[in-house]
Parts: structure tokens; sequence; C-alpha cells
């Protein structure tokens, strides 16, 4: 599960009003090189919860070289771009759990995909 | 900017067909079609790798063919592996999917490749949010100086002849009007269209 993913899922437990962001709880992490690409990252950055994506990275301890919030005229910053493609693209959770911050459920990620089916009565 | 695309090409099989499935050399060949007419179907921004959602994802063969086209992706499924149960789940949602669109002002409409051929049909469904969409044409449209159609924009009304994939009910005048239409296309002999054509006949008969 990547970051930018991360980014996107809430917890739909059955009650719960805040859901996100989900707190990551990660026994095996990979970091998979991916070609970078400044256009996608600039324009995918004003979609992001910027905050949820720093405390994702503080989660995983990698949250030492991400500004806490966002720097105007990021889009001409390479190093900046650069950072924000590793955080958000190449560090992969393979093993742990997603838990809802409300409820405390726990949803299983499993060879790097999170499964975030709930059973009847949740 | 937002656009949705469903496609509605459907394969069930359990575990056992799954692994199949996926090391298929045709059902790869499939997907790989299906996946690249509907990402031509979304209308992309030119050599501008994009973020797609792929729903019902199933093993990631489509997301394969998303991955080629240099875009980055999510896929969503109910299960590693596709059961009937949950794919006929996923057809009732359809409906649901539809309806639901078209009240909240989703444009779109269906679009058919290859309608004459029952072995080459594709249906895509597509919805547009928040850009003014033009429905894109179906392929294999030699034919619509005839008249057919292989386009079906929503309309406010509710026709009784028509079922969720623009098919004619079976049975029904329209269906029995396309079907000899259909073998007169092919070259068949069909008898002449009369006052008679299609009447209801008592049981008996």
């Amino acid at each position: 599960m990547k970051l930018l993913t991360h980014n996107m899922l809430t917890s739909h437990v059955k009650g719960v009003t805040k859901g996100y962001p989900l707190i990551i709880k990660a026994t095996e992490v990979k970091v998979n090189e991916l070609e970078f690409n400044a256009q996608f990252v600039s324009r995918m950055i004003p979609k992001l919860e910027w905050n949820a994506l720093i405390q994702a990275a503080e989660w995983l301890g990698r949250s030492q070289d991400l500004p806490s919030t966002l720097i105007p005229n990021y889009e001409n910053d390479e190093e900046f771009l650069h950072k924000v493609h590793r955080i958000l693209l190449e560090v992969e959770v393979i093993e742990g759990c997603l838990q809802c911050p409300e409820s405390g459920r726990e949803f299983p990620i499993s060879k790097g995909v999170p499964n975030m089916l709930l059973i009847e009565d949740e | 900017m937002c656009k949705c695309l469903l496609v509605l090409y459907l394969q069930f099989y359990n575990e056992q067909e799954a692994k199949k499935y996926s090391q298929n050399s045709r059902m790869i060949e499939i997907q790989t079609q299906m996946s690249e007419r509907a990402v031509e179907l979304l209308s992309l921004p030119e050599d501008q790798p994009c973020y797609l959602l792929d729903v019902g994802c199933g093993s990631g063969l489509s997301g394969d063919y998303l991955s080629e086209a240099g875009h980055y992706w999510v896929g969503v499924d109910i299960s590693t592996v596709w059961f009937l149960s949950e794919v006929l789940w996923f057809l009732c949602q359809l409906e649901l999917i539809t309806a639901q669109a078209m009240k909240a002002g989703f444009t779109g409409g269906m679009v058919v490749d290859f309608s004459n051929s029952s072995k080459a049909k594709k249906f895509f469904l597509c919805l547009f949010a928040g850009v003014s969409g033009v429905l894109p044409k179906g392929l294999g449209s030699e034919s619509t100086d005839r008249g057919v159609s292989n386009q079906a924009q929503f309309t406010a009304q509710r026709s009784r002849f028509r079922n969720m994939k623009g098919k004619s009910v079976k049975k029904s005048k329209d269906w029995i009007m396309e079907k000899k239409e259909r073998r007169r296309r092919q070259g068949k002999d069909v008898r002449a269209d009369t006052k008679y054509t299609a009447r209801h006949r008592k049981p008996r008969f």
C-alpha cells in the first residue's frame, strides 16, 4: 500500500464520523523505485490531504524531509518534488494494518493490499 | 475533472478457474483490449499520466495495461478471486449505480462496440461528471446508415421496452423486428413485414 492510496482511504465502520486518517501500524515496509514524473507529482499535491500525508510519514518514521505545511511555489522545487515522489509512491507498506482512529477497528494489510471489507454487523 | 467509466464485461470463475483466467493468454488478450478501449473512452489528456481507479480490478490484468500506458492506478475489488455470488451482487449494484448516477446529474450513456456481433459485442457505460462529455462512437459502426444506433443516450423517458443493457425485452415486437433486420443483414431469407408481424399469438398456436 502506497501512501498515495492511504491518503484516500477512510474507515467506514457504522456510526464513525471521524474515520480519517487511518493509523498505520506497519510490520513490513519496502521501498520500490519508481520512475520520477514531476508533472504527476506536482498535479497530485493539491489533491492530497497534506497533514494526513505528514502523519502517515511519521508513523513510518520517514517524516524528516517533509515540511509540515506546503511551501509556496513547490511546483518548481525539484528537490521537494523528489521527496514527495519518494514518500508518496516509492514507500510501500507490505504487512501491517490500518486502524480506525475512532472505533479502533483494524483493517489488515497483506502482501501490500489493505482489506477494507467489513462484516455484516459493522 | 472527474470522469467515470463502467465496463460491462463480466466473466465468472471460481478459484481454480481464476488461476486459469489470469494465465490464459486469450483472457489476457481480451482484458488488455478491454482496458485499452476503456482508457480510450475516458479521453484523457494526451501524454499526461493520470490517477485512475479500477473498480473490480480482479487479479490486476487490466491494471497491467494501465501501468503500461503510464498511468498511476488504484485497484478495488470485493475479492482476490471472483465468486459467482459476488459478481451477481455487482450486477445488482450496476442498476443502482446507473440510477443514482442519473439522479446525481451525471451525463453519459451506453456505447456499444460491434453491436452486430453477439460474440464481439461489448458494452461500455460512460458517465461524465464535471465535464461536458461527448459520448464516443462505438466501434464497428458501418451499419449506422441503416439507422441502427450503437449509442444510447440517457433520457428522462422510461421505456418499458428496453432493459438495462439497451436490449429489447426478448420476444417483444421490438425484439422480433430487430432479429429480422439482423438476419436480413446476414443475408438470410426473411419474410416481408406485414401487419401480422410480431402479432401476439394465442397459446395453442
